[in-house]
């Protein structure tokens, strides 16, 4: 089978800790792939392994076929791979408008020195992504000033604005409250609706999510991956249930 | 791609869509005429005040540049005398005289200077660019100090430049030499405002408050850096250029340190906002030591001292904020 993302014998430690221990992961393009694990299972490190913040202490990651493992994060963004943060990475004094307007300006690769930042035809691509994510109302409001959900949203969206054929998304829901995520979240794979093939990874723990959005299960534990298949049954196993749901040490 | 015109946009969106250049531009020229006259009337002194203030103004606008990437640089008084020193060598040695081609190349020169060592000086921030800029100012001004070709500590003189093949005669060198200041510094402003608001600006206030989102955007930090080390040294060299055309005399203090902090000083009081700002605040620093070195002779520092410490308490966005309120760029 062809993958679009294949990640081959990846190991990563910090010092004694084992963030990765022999990862192999194919992710063929179109899956919504949710990668789950308790605190410290390597979830975000895989994530930033494949988008180049943390180099593999071994192993292979491809992309297209292309190996990407020694990348820049800007070079593999290049190259169609996109990300949202934990922790929303924005411009806080700028406005919501301004922020896509960045993402804008660097996806398109032709920064120029005198064209405008705030010209129509670039603000009017701005405002189509930010209706799909339902950020209209907030465009000309500083950033700084944002609840932490429409913060989460225009992280996503700026990710979004390049059009990436792999965007992966660390936590989208965390930090809402537990009426907002479902919406939220619909919100978001709403948005991902209308862009054609995007591969989306979202790391999550709330399950209910999970079973709702995501097509396949990669769960992780201590830097290895427990299990790999289809919400039902991956949540089913016993090693999910055990260390990741904490369903059998409940029972 | 369809153009776009703003009324076209959503209400939101059009309210915020940019005015486009052409607004700037006239502002910017009219001002120029409206001073160049004002010049006429003007005692002589006064166009020579002005005159040192735009100059000056010049190298404090491209550390405002600089400011807008989030960087300060403490050494750009090495970009004033590569200016300077250049105008004034291609004026003696050369004997070039037209005091516009001199100015250009004052810019040319610093900006060559810089190109070799912005790549290594995008990689630092805060207090290491600061003093890594000094670094090179006072490596300069030691070289300018010992190089007897350059005049030694005394400096040499520079005489009477021709602007366009005509020659300037005594009675209106100065106010010929104040309106290709302001001239000069006009299209800077201009070309700076025009900068400040592109794509590449934007990124520049980006890069400002994060550079790993816009390296997870596709945006290269490092080369914005560059770039705008190279476009503050050009600003730099054209105000090095014309300082020395306008005051006849070069030495190596154009390079000192205490030179450097007086343009952080005006870069600091007018903001990174207002481009307008950065020669309204050197205006204000040369009035400020005309009078000061008049009326209070030892102690101006002090009076500037107390001035800079007022602006950052109450303007900590700079004078330029008192007009862009709301504007976050």
């Amino acid at each position: 089978m062809s993958y679009m993302l294949e990640a081959k014998g990846l190991e990563k430690r910090f010092g004694a800790v084992v963030a990765a221990s022999d990862i192999n992961i194919g992710v063929t393009a179109g899956e919504r792939v949710s990668l789950i694990g308790s605190n410290g299972a390597g979830k975000t490190t895989f994530v930033n392994m494949i988008t180049g913040y943390l180099k593999p202490d071994a192993g292979r990651i491809t992309l297209d076929g292309h190996d990407i493992t020694a990348l820049e994060p800007r070079t593999i963004t290049r190259r169609g791979v996109a990300r949202s943060f934990q922790i929303p990475q924005l411009y806080g004094d700028l406005t919501v408008l301004d922020n896509m307007l960045v993402a804008n300006a660097c996806h398109d690769q032709k920064l120029s020195f005198w064209q405008p930042a705030r010209r129509p035809e670039a603000i009017a691509r701005a405002q189509t992504l930010l209706e799909r994510f339902r950020l209209t109302e907030h465009l000309a409001r500083r950033v700084a000033e944002l609840p932490g959900g429409v913060r989460k949203l225009l992280d996503i969206a700026m990710a979004l604005t390049g059009h990436p054929k792999l965007l992966l998304l660390d936590e989208p829901t965390s930090g809402v409250s537990a009426e907002e995520k479902f919406p939220m979240m619909a919100t978001i794979m709403d948005a991902l609706g209308h862009e054609k093939g995007t591969t989306v990874l979202f790391v999550e723990h709330d399950m209910d999510i999970v079973e709702r959005h995501a097509s396949r299960v990669i769960a992780f534990y201590a830097g290895r991956v427990i299990a790999d298949d289809v919400p039902a049954v991956a949540l089913a196993t016993d090693d999910v249930r055990r260390y990741v749901t904490g369903e059998l040490l409940q029972e | 791609m369809t153009a776009l015109s703003s009324a076209s946009l959503p209400p939101a969106a059009a309210r915020v869509a940019g005015t486009g250049h052409g607004r700037i531009v006239a502002l910017g020229l009219a001002s120029c005429a409206a001073l160049c006259v004002a010049g006429l009337f003007a005692p002589k002194w006064l166009t020579f005040l002005v005159t040192m203030a735009a100059a000056n103004g010049l190298v404090s606008l491209g550390i405002v540049g600089l400011m807008r990437g989030g960087v300060v640089p403490f050494g750009q008084g090495m970009m004033l005398a590569l200016g300077g020193y250049t105008a004034a060598l291609i004026f003696n040695q050369l004997g070039f005289t037209d005091a516009l081609g001199l100015t250009l190349a004052g810019g040319l020169v610093s900006a060559l200077v810089a190109a070799p060592f912005s790549p290594l000086l995008s990689r630092y921030r805060g207090i290491f660019f600061a003093m890594l800029t000094l670094a090179l100012s006072m490596v300069t001004y030691g070289l300018l100090m010992k190089l007897e070709v350059m005049g030694g500590s005394d400096g040499f003189n520079v005489g009477r430049p021709t602007l366009l093949g005509q020659s300037l005669p005594d009675s209106h060198v100065g106010y010929i030499l104040y309106v290709l200041t302001i001239v000069v510094a006009t299209v800077m402003a201009l070309l700076a405002r025009i900068y400040f608001d592109s794509t590449r600006g934007l990124v520049t206030l980006a890069v400002r408050e994060n550079e790993l989102r816009v390296e997870y955007l596709g945006g290269s930090v490092r080369q914005a850096m560059t770039i705008n080390f190279i476009l503050a040294a050009f600003c730099g060299g054209l105000g090095g250029a014309l300082v020395v055309l306008s005051l006849g005399h070069i030495e190596p203090n154009f390079s000192f340190w205490t030179t450097s902090g007086e343009f952080v000083f005006v870069a600091i009081l007018a903001g990174w906002q207002s481009v307008a700002a950065v020669f309204i605040a050197s205006t204000v620093l040369e009035v400020v030591r005309s009078f000061s070195s008049a009326y209070f002779p030892n102690t101006w520092q002090l009076a500037l001292g107390l001035f800079l410490l007022f602006v950052i308490r109450f303007l900590p966005k700079g004078i330029g904020s008192l007009w862009m309120r709301g504007n976050t760029r």
